[in-house]
């Protein structure tokens, strides 16, 4: 590149990198987001973006995918001063991105979603045939025909993998790519972007997994609180140091003493089975388990194997056929809406957090209201709201699970992921509920925040309450689950204590080592 | 001419302002954008079209004026809701009111006036096929014009990229935007796409459905343009049918009235209403279909970052 470029004469010396941000401030009204931020990124570099909730990296990279224009500095590309006016411009440079809150169209299908973010005219079968191609040479299987409402979280990411890689980018930007994947599937990304960068692709990559940026990264920019606090070789620290200089403190293990003998049965679900919902919903079958009070449950999988229709059964989004399927603190509950369930001493925290789990223009006050209405706290009587009461609430949960927002009850969408998620599961551990059901509850939060909700999930379950927890992230999982069960293709395996499980084993069973082979809907998935 | 094609005949003129109309508004709520203005613009298109028509003696001018005219309304609709960020629900009915008013003060001179009736296009020889010939090739001109725009609306929509970035803007604006589409000068398209069916609509009663001004003589057919749109869960095909199920029934309704049978007039005029609702809901029965045809992001104003 340098010998290519020394023709130029003047620009050689500068054209060693990529991308280079130079002392970018963005100001939104008084708060600096970023203040004098340097990045510079060379071809072929795996660069790690690291820092809490809030400490600007998102700011920072739509900066340089053109979604923001920045208040002070520059961007250069290849040594040249560039203005990205906008995504497009980014694009047409070879920047390409995934996004964590991803950018798709649910009512389209996923070539449709792919069309769209490439240049010229498509046949779209044609784009069919070479999307499938690119995802089996990546390992990241799609069905084109899908339409996105019907896929998961983890399948989504895929169609924005795809996407990028179909752009042939230069530069690919990832936001907490591995949030949502199996160890499998992050293993084999980690190849897709080793070997992209061999190629001469820069990637910027973003995300809170130390060990993962210290296995992946050549190196590392680290922002806190807006600014730039090291540029440090991320191979060559540990991720006790790196963690350090993320938060500025040391973070504190999870402290999981157990109680020795779990109590009586809280949750229980009895031969539960439920029918697809849509041709690409997974259907459920016979799901047995029991969730005892004093212990956390956790069940894994990969993603898009009946996690969400799990959950949706247990909360009661979708009503069950008999009662006696769902049975939470020995009443029948199967039956029962959201909010007789929840009056039953139950919380739930789903897997999407804006949107699903919180009305993205309600204020937080509003969004408490909105599932604690109907229980003891008073929230409502005779048909009128006590507001000065939610925003006390409000009050106790932000300080109590550390909610870092700008205003005193800002709106939902205005708090940075990890922020709404700290805000979403303190609501329903507030209620100090008997069973509670959580959906991913650190996905794309950081070292601290994901610290804080865990210990929170392990205090609950030893104040005597019974927790069971979805999650794909399996060092999460055995980090605080008592006893594991392994969901593939709606059927739940038995849940074993955690101690007698290893990651192999666990990997075999989400590959469906337990299903039932006889069963005609086993043959058919894999067909 | 028997009485059977005059009833066909009728119906298809009856059916005919409505499916323009309301295949406009498809295309403007697939992009995102709810205008309850279509009232408005249908019955200045109307006023425009007639008086042009009268003015030059020239029905093509007319229909070209009644385009205008909606065009114009529905940049003022668009300027408002795109560029001021206004709210759409009452930029769109504050678009009807002034069309309505409007357009009493521009036709106030030609109230009574003969109009000049668009002819129909006779196409030689099948025209003169027993029965079905009339019927099918002796129509006007914006007959052929309105099957040929929801043809030609199904195919941009669903079979082309600019129907695909359509669709993407009314589902998630902010993706779309995020991708480097343009939301709002799609959005602006698509209105004034949305403004010109409707003129053409408009145009259509003064010129050819009963050939002179009336002031108000669109009658609620914009809301029940509207109203079809919706039931027709956002696709062309069940537009078509709802459009001329709502035609049949009106003008079947009339001919049993004028027949002094006995059964309420308040009654039969209702029953359009009542069948082609009930018809669409049951076509549109499937809710997975339903949900992806819905327009997500319909009547939310989009505001780009800075």
């Amino acid at each position: 590149m340098t010998e290519k470029l020394s023709v130029k004469g003047g620009t050689a010396a500068r054209a060693e990198y990529l991308l280079e941000a130079r002392n970018i401030t963005k100001m939104f009204g008084d708060l600096a987001a970023n203040s004098d931020v340097t990045l510079k990124i060379s071809p072929g570099e795996i660069h790690a973006l690291l820092g809490e909730n809030g400490a600007g990296k998102s700011t920072l990279v739509k900066i340089i995918y053109g979604a923001l224009q920045p208040t002070v500095g520059e961007l250069r590309w290849l040594g040249e001063t560039v203005n990205i006016a906008n995504p497009a411009a980014a694009r047409k440079l070879g920047i390409g991105m995934v996004f964590q809150h991803f950018s798709l169209f649910e009512a389209l299908s996923v070539a449709e979603n792919i069309a769209l973010a490439l240049p010229g005219d498509i046949d779209l079968g044609e784009l069919s045939k070479k999307i499938s191609q690119v995802s089996s040479e990546y390992g990241l299987p799609l069905e084109p025909t899908a339409l996105v409402a019907d896929l998961s979280v983890g399948e989504r990411q895929r169609i924005e993998i795809v996407r990028c890689l179909l752009q042939e980018p230069r530069l690919l930007i990832m936001d907490e790519p591995t949030a949502v994947l199996t160890p499998q599937e992050a293993d084999q990304l980690f190849l897709t972007l080793e070997r992209l960068a061999s190629e001469g692709c820069a990637v910027l990559y973003i995300s809170h997994r130390l060990d993962e940026v210290k296995r992946l990264c050549h190196d590392s920019t680290i922002l806190r609180h807006g600014k730039v606090v090291g540029t440090v070789n991320p191979q060559k620290e540990t991720a006790a140091s790196l963690a350090r200089l993320m938060v500025g403190a040391d973070v504190h293990a999870i402290n999981s003493n157990r109680v020795s003998s779990p109590g009586a049965s809280l949750l229980k679900l009895n031969n539960l089975s439920q029918k697809a919902d849509g041709p690409f919903g997974v259907a459920l079958r016979n799901i047995e388990l029991d969730v005892r009070a004093g212990e956390v449950v956790a069940i894994a999988g990969v993603a898009g194997n009946g996690q969400s229709e799990l959950f949706d059964a247990i909360s009661g989004e979708r009503l069950s056929s008999t009662a006696e399927s769902i049975c939470i603190n020995e009443r029948n509950c199967g039956l029962d809406n959201i909010t007789l369930r929840r009056r039953h001493s139950s919380g739930f925290v789903p897997e999407e957090r804006l949107g699903h789990g919180a009305v993205p223009g309600f204020t937080l006050s509003e969004n408490i209201i909105l599932t604690r209405h109907s229980d003891d706290d008073g929230l409502s009587s005779s048909g009128f709201l006590d507001r000065a009461k939610a925003i006390a609430i409000n009050e106790r949960i932000t300080q109590d699970y550390d909610v870092r927002k700008g205003k005193p009850d800002p709106e939902a969408r205005a708090l940075s992921g990890g922020n709404l998620q700290k805000f979403v599961v303190g609501r329903e551990l507030d209620r100090k509920p008997r069973v509670l059901v959580i959906n991913q509850p650190t996905w794309g939060v950081d070292a601290g925040a994901a610290a804080l909700i865990r210990q929170a999930l392990i205090d609950l379950a030893l104040s005597g309450s019974a927790v069971l927890v979805i999650s794909q992230d399996l060092d999460e999982i055995f980090e605080i689950a008592d006893r594991i069960a392994v969901i593939s293709r709606g059927q739940l395996s038995e849940a074993f204590p955690a101690s007698e499980l290893s990651l192999e084993s666990i990997g075999l069973m989400m590959a469906g080592a337990h299903e039932k082979k006889d069963s005609h809907i086993t043959e058919k998935a894999s067909a | 001419m028997d009485g059977t094609q005059a009833i066909i005949l009728t119906i298809i003129t009856a059916s005919t302002p409505l499916l323009l109309a309301a295949i406009g508004e498809l295309v403007v709520e697939r992009s995102g954008v709810l205008n309850l203005g279509v009232e408005g613009m249908m019955v200045m298109g109307a006023v425009c079209g007639f008086a042009t028509a009268y003015t030059t003696g020239s029905p093509t001018l007319g229909i070209f004026a009644g385009i205008m005219a909606g065009i114009g309304m529905a940049f003022i609709f668009a300027f408002m809701t795109q560029t001021l960020v206004s709210n759409q629900v009452a930029t769109g009915l504050a678009l009807t009111l002034l069309g309505l008013g409007l357009s009493g003060l521009i036709g106030e001179s030609f109230v009574g006036l003969p109009g000049v009736k668009l002819v129909p296009v006779s196409i030689p020889l099948l025209s003169d096929i027993p029965f079905i010939g009339r019927i099918l090739f002796g129509q006007d001109i914006l007959v052929y014009a309105s099957i040929a725009l929801v043809i030609a609306t199904t195919y941009v929509l669903f079979k082309t990229r600019v129907g695909l970035i359509i669709r993407a803007v009314g589902d998630n604006h902010h993706s779309a935007h995020s991708l480097g589409y343009n939301v709002i000068m799609v959005r602006y398209a698509c209105i004034l796409f949305g403004g010109a069916c409707a003129g053409l609509s408009g145009a259509y009663l003064s010129l050819a459905y009963t050939p002179q001004w009336i002031e108000n003589m669109t009658a609620g057919r914009g809301w029940i343009a509207l109203a079809l749109v919706v039931f027709a869960t956002w696709l062309p095909k069940r537009l078509a049918i709802g459009a001329y199920l709502f035609g049949t029934v009106w003008i079947m309704g009339l001919y049993v009235q004028a027949q002094g049978l006995g059964i309420p007039s308040q009654f039969l005029s209702s029953l359009p209403y009542l069948v082609t609702i009930i018809a669409l809901v049951i076509i549109s029965g499937n809710k997975t279909l339903t949900r992806v045809n819905t327009p997500a992001c319909i009547g939310q104003s989009f505001v780009p970052d800075r």
